[in-house]
């Protein structure tokens, strides 16, 4: 009987070895014999009684036996000659409940930022075709395709985007009543959140998100000389002095909801742990999430490879720091590895990078529907208007053409259950294309990883009930 | 088991897939649809392209009207033009009814 490996990851977390498999994105932890039998099949399939004769002098047969028994049952090791596991195209239902609809509320901005991907030179939505700002009728309209379209969803989410979401305010209050009392009539609850740049954060608007259970996003860069590099007013003014007393406020006041900061990370902007220390210890957001700035490589805010090792040695520091905070049972505020190990926790093997054109989709401030945000308003990536309802062929069309199994790239990728080929925007910023995966930073979300994993382990052993809580 | 762990919650599943020994569950590596038919079209083989059988035509689960009328294999299904016309009288879409396709024997 000839055994060879199944896809798989190694990884060691305080010592102790462990495995995560593919596709299943199951993780276990090895015990000597499973680990030596697994370093023994590195490389061409090898007879099972070889392995056992080999290992002879280590372990007993039996236990041999049993070990290798236990690997095939979970698929770590399969007979040589049977077919390897491929990337199976498993389209979702015909009817996919849309959970999350994202309002562009206006596509103008009282911000400047270099870097912005609604406005700079990557932009992709034609801002010159549509209005400024989304009217009521639009908003309503929105918020009623949300609930056609929730099915059984017992929740739905609105989330207000822009532009400056705040530059909309009578909208913003229009849709967020209307849908309140649609969600209170269908007996459906309704979750609202936005993101702002804050500078338009005055007491009353904070009053205002507080009394509606707003969840609030703040797009912020760092401190004042980091803010102040790239977010800045059409005058070239930076914005930290104004949003600063502001954010304070809302976080002093606003403590219903886990305000939560993010970050654009650039060639210029790159020292993570001083960003975050201000963020969270300093001014106090509960949440401080960092993305790499979108954007064709040409600009000169684009990281460079150099700049990416940098940022995963940061986040790798930040990481630690979070399995210490809790497994001391304290908050620590670094989002971006809470998302990536809940989603091991629960073993997520994804067919698609995101919910984008299936359980999200974003609306222009005209009324055109999009696969999310990013794309609502580019006429190349138009999935329907709130007026004519969603194109569910061209939704169906897109899922066809977008699915794992259509990216031959990320087949002998082990990370491919968590990563799936990445943003569609970026692909399409940077290739031209949505269907393209994100080769250019395969090595680094292997590399993140794989660090998530040894941070996963590390919580297993020492958490456990951290972890346990993730299941809720 | 014995000398794994399970840890996540999807290894924790496969567990007691392999206790309660789930063939089928366990060849589904994800994919909830099945595949199609037998990828090697020889008389006798019978095995899905996983290695196992999770995914070849089930008479009572795949596309019942394909397999007789337009599929080169023949198929497990009853002749409907002599011996079975109303075999699939009850059953208005193969999706929703059909467990009301029965068995027919000869």
């Amino acid at each position: 009987m000839q055994l060879q490996r199944s896809e798989m990851h190694r990884f060691e977390a305080r010592g102790e070895p462990f495995v995560y498999l593919v596709p299943s994105a199951a993780v276990f932890q090895l015990d000597p014999i499973s680990a030596a039998v697994l370093d023994g099949l590195n490389g061409e399939a090898r007879d099972a009684r070889h392995i056992v004769d080999e290992l002879s002098d280590r372990f007993a047969a039996d236990d041999v036996t049993t070990t290798l028994e236990e690997l095939v049952n979970v698929r770590a090791l399969r007979h040589e000659g049977s077919p390897s596991n491929e990337v199976p195209l498993d389209l979702p239902p015909e009817e996919m409940p849309l959970q999350n609809l994202v309002l562009n509320v206006t596509s103008k901005c009282n911000l400047s930022c270099g870097y912005c991907y609604e406005y700079g030179d990557d932009r992709l939505s034609e801002a010159s075709a549509m209005p400024d700002m989304m009217s009521d009728e639009t908003a309503r309209q929105s918020v009623d395709l949300l609930f056609e379209e929730a099915g059984p969803s017992p929740v739905v989410h609105l989330t207000f985007f822009g532009g400056e979401t705040l530059l909309n305010l009578r909208v913003l209050k229009e849709a967020t009543h209307y849908a309140r009392a649609k969600g209170a009539e269908v007996g459906k609850r309704v979750e609202i959140g936005l993101t702002t740049n804050a500078t338009l954060l005055k007491p009353d608007v904070i009053t205002w998100l507080i009394d509606n259970d707003i969840g609030v996003t703040v797009s912020i860069d760092g401190p004042k000389e980091m803010q102040d590099r790239f977010r800045i007013f059409q005058s070239g003014e930076g914005s930290y002095g104004v949003i600063e007393p502001k954010v304070r406020e809302l976080l002093r006041r606003h403590r219903r909801r886990a305000i939560g900061a993010r970050v654009t990370l650039t060639q210029q902007n790159l020292d993570v742990q001083r960003i975050f220390r201000h963020l969270s210890d300093d001014v106090g957001f509960l949440e401080v999430g960092f993305a790499p700035v979108t954007t064709s490589t040409c600009r000169d805010y684009a990281i460079d490879e150099d700049g990416y090792v940098r940022m995963l040695g940061a986040f790798e520091e930040l990481g630690h720091e979070f399995v210490e905070a809790t497994v001391a049972g304290r908050h620590h505020a670094f989002s971006n590895v809470k998302e990536t190990i809940e989603e091991i926790h629960k073993g997520v093997s994804k067919a698609y990078p995101c919910g984008a054109g299936l359980g999200l989709l974003g609306v222009s401030t005209g009324g055109d529907v999009g696969l999310c945000h990013r794309f609502a308003g580019s006429g190349d990536h138009t999935l329907g208007s709130v007026t004519e309802g969603i194109d569910k062929s061209g939704q169906r069309q897109f899922l066809e053409e977008h699915h794992i199994a259509y990216k031959p790239d990320c087949h002998s990728c082990w990370a491919r259950p968590l990563c799936s080929g990445g943003c569609y925007h970026e692909a399409q910023t940077r290739y031209g294309s949505t269907k393209s995966p994100n080769l250019h930073y395969c090595d680094w979300i292997r590399s993140w990883t794989h660090t998530c994993l040894e941070l996963y382990g590390e919580l297993a052993t020492r958490a456990p009930g951290y972890l346990g809580r993730l299941d809720a | 088991m014995k000398h794994l762990q399970p840890i996540n919650r999807k290894a924790e599943r496969i567990e007691t897939l392999v206790e309660d020994n789930d063939i089928v569950a366990l060849q589904d590596d994800g994919a909830n649809i099945p595949l199609g038919c037998s990828f090697v079209f020889q008389p006798g083989w019978e095995a899905d392209s996983k290695g196992g059988t999770a995914g070849l035509c089930q008479p009572v689960e795949r596309d019942l009207f394909d397999c007789y009328i337009t599929c080169f294999w023949p198929a497990h299904v009853p002749d409907l033009y002599n011996h079975a016309p109303d075999w699939t009288s009850k059953c208005g879409s193969a999706a929703k009814d059909w467990r009301k396709i029965d068995l027919i024997f000869p």
